[in-house]
């Protein structure tokens, strides 16, 4: 049976190779979908916000409009990545995800329920939701480790047995060892204490897991263990991951869809295949796409058989060695 | 949140007020203060009031934001009040209960005291309000330099001053940001009795002592890289310059006692 995410990546793939971006993918993807398999689960996305906007500092001098008009929803399962500008309105909209912001107006749903019903449902979906903010290890306070990765565990009212299984089990995927849980968070490394706040939401077992720049300011192998990290999560428990973050490469190995926002409004969506194809619009953001992407761009444009949407060194190189053995062969 | 809170906080502009030469600016608002205290009589603190609400005008401040600075000393008012109806003795009595009396005179001293207080604090945060961080310090630091004589290091103090001043905005976004970090984990800081509410303040006090010693430390380093040493020696790239609109504000300022001393004597009304 064809899953929510794979039909998805196969439209996309139909879609690119014709050549033209969908520019309301979620309905007509829908619509196919349901025609394709019959069900018509997809009716419910897990998260979903309608309409979203929100206004900082009305009515003062520094009012602001962060995010306007959103309508935005991600599957069960999906690796979602955000891009954006600094001041784009991404880190104000995933804070609405989980109810830590209200939105001005618009409303967010899980699993179709308003997040804003009532207070209880709003606290519960934090735990539903997981949120990591930007430099998580700042927020590190417990006397050791293992402390503080529990703190979210103790705050949902689990017994002392199930937080000390959960603690152990995201300082697994966060590849902590026993000796670093005993130790106290300000004498661990800067890899380590940022793997170690990750763990603090993991350890809740989120649904959805939204990062915000996780690997921001680590040197190539600490962002390496972080994404290893959220990997293992996701596999395990079958998440939606949903990242915000500045690294093309990085987005590009891993997701299987891609948002980009601008100004507060989501502008462009799509697979990554069909969202680099068009790097010239993503520079033109003051955006970037990754080099292999660049590379494969160039080469299409001096008239090479190449294919626009290869965005991966392995495609690359796949592409490539084709080209010349294809050579070779006339 | 907190973001929302505007005590004490700069609002940029370009008008008459924010114009004016920083030190008229201290000069005047401890004259309004004075002036205040002075002003017993009923017709002169209607002058008061008049001139504040001038002031206001003319900066182009919304009525909005300057009562929104009295949110913090709501309960400081409150007090005031009740101290006031209750304990005021008067002849006119209008409400009796056993030892509760409350008399038209009481009323009358409460609302005299707390728009008092109001007109005070909302003066005060006029001169925030219109005045930068930066030049609020250059601005006290010129006016203290005779106390370098007997050997005060105005300079570090003041230094000291804008530095906390500008990191005021930043602890507040920091603040904001591990609640919501904390909040993102479950953390509860709104509901339960007082132990409690004090425990829940651990995660964001510990993170936030850290974080500003760390800023400290950053701050310290960059300053010394850019070979800062004190005082001694230092030239302005502002320099502080008087206009002619400063010394008319001035002569506002001492015409606004003259009136409010005048008027005092001549009304009796005054409580």
């Amino acid at each position: 049976m064809l899953s929510r995410c794979m039909t998805y990546k196969l439209l996309d793939g139909a879609v690119a190779a014709h050549g033209c971006l969908a520019p309301s993918r979620c309905m007509t993807y829908k619509l196919l979908y349901t025609l394709l398999c019959g069900k018509d689960d997809l009716l419910l996305p897990l998260l979903k916000t309608e309409q979203l906007t929100h206004t900082y500092s009305i009515d003062t001098p520094f009012e602001h409009i962060a995010i306007c008009d959103v309508d935005f929803e991600v599957e069960k399962g999906e690796y979602l990545g955000i891009i954006g500008h600094t001041g784009s309105g991404k880190s104000t909209f995933i804070q609405h995800l989980n109810g830590l912001l209200k939105p001005t107006s618009g409303r967010v749903y899980f699993n179709g329920a308003d997040i804003h019903e009532s207070k209880l449902q709003t606290r519960n979906i934090r735990f539903k939701v997981g949120l990591v903010f930007q430099y998580p290890e700042y927020q590190l306070f417990e006397n050791t480790v293992f402390d503080d990765i529990a703190f979210g565990p103790k705050n949902m009212g689990l017994s002392e047995g199930e937080v000390s299984e959960r603690v152990i089990e995201a300082a697994g995927f966060a590849l902590l060892d026993d000796a670093l849980l005993k130790k106290s968070p300000f004498e661990l490394s800067g890899g380590q204490k940022r793997r170690a706040a990750i763990a603090g939401v993991i350890a809740m077992r989120p649904e959805v897991l939204i990062l915000d720049e996780p690997t921001a300011g680590l040197d190539p192998r600490g962002r390496a263990e972080i994404i290893g990290n959220i990997m293992n999560y996701k596999h395990a428990h079958d998440a939606t991951i949903i990242m915000v973050t500045h690294s093309m490469e990085e987005i590009a190995r891993n997701v299987d869809r891609i948002v980009i926002f601008e100004e507060g409004r989501i502008v462009m969506e799509g697979a990554p295949g069909s969202i680099f194809s068009d790097s010239e619009r993503l520079l033109a953001m003051g955006l970037s796409a990754p080099k292999a992407a660049l590379v494969a761009q160039r080469l299409h444009a001096m008239g090479l058989p190449i294919k626009r949407d290869i965005y991966t060194i392995p495609q690359l190189r796949q592409a490539i060695n084709d080209l010349k053995g294809g050579g070779k062969g006339a | 949140m907190l973001k929302d809170v505007t005590f004490g906080q700069y609002f940029p502009g370009n008008t008459i007020v924010h114009r004016l030469d920083p030190r008229t600016k201290f000069i005047l608002t401890i004259i309004y203060i004075t002036a205040l205290f002075m002003a017993s009589a009923l017709i002169a603190r209607l002058l008061m009031l008049v001139v504040l609400v001038t002031c206001l005008i003319l900066s182009q401040i919304k009525l909005k934001v300057a009562l929104s600075g009295l949110r913090p000393l709501f309960f400081i008012l409150l007090f005031t009040l009740i101290l006031n109806i209750f304990f005021v003795k008067g002849e006119t009595i209008l409400f009796e209960y056993r030892r509760i009396v409350i008399s038209l005179e009481g009323i009358l001293a409460a609302v005299f005291n707390a728009s008092r207080l109001i007109m005070l604090i909302v003066g005060m945060l006029l001169l925030t309000y219109t005045t930068s961080p930066i030049s609020l310090t250059d601005g006290l630091e010129h006016m203290l330099n005779p106390l370098k004589k007997i050997r005060l290091p105005v300079h570090e103090l003041t230094m000291m001053m804008s530095i906390a001043l500008r990191f005021i905005p930043t602890l507040i976004e920091e603040t904001d940001k591990i609640i919501s970090a904390q909040k993102a984990r479950g953390a509860d800081f709104d509901t339960g009795g007082l132990i409690k509410r004090a425990k829940a303040i651990l995660p964001l006090i510990i993170p936030l002592f850290v974080s500003a010693f760390r800023r400290a430390d950053e701050l310290a380093l960059a300053m010394e890289s850019r070979c800062y040493h004190g005082g001694e020696g230092r030239t302005k790239m502002k320099k502080l310059k008087t206009a002619p609109r400063d010394y008319f504000a001035l002569l506002f300022g001492a015409a606004v006692v003259a009136a409010v001393v005048v008027l005092g004597q001549f009304n009796p009304w005054s409580i």
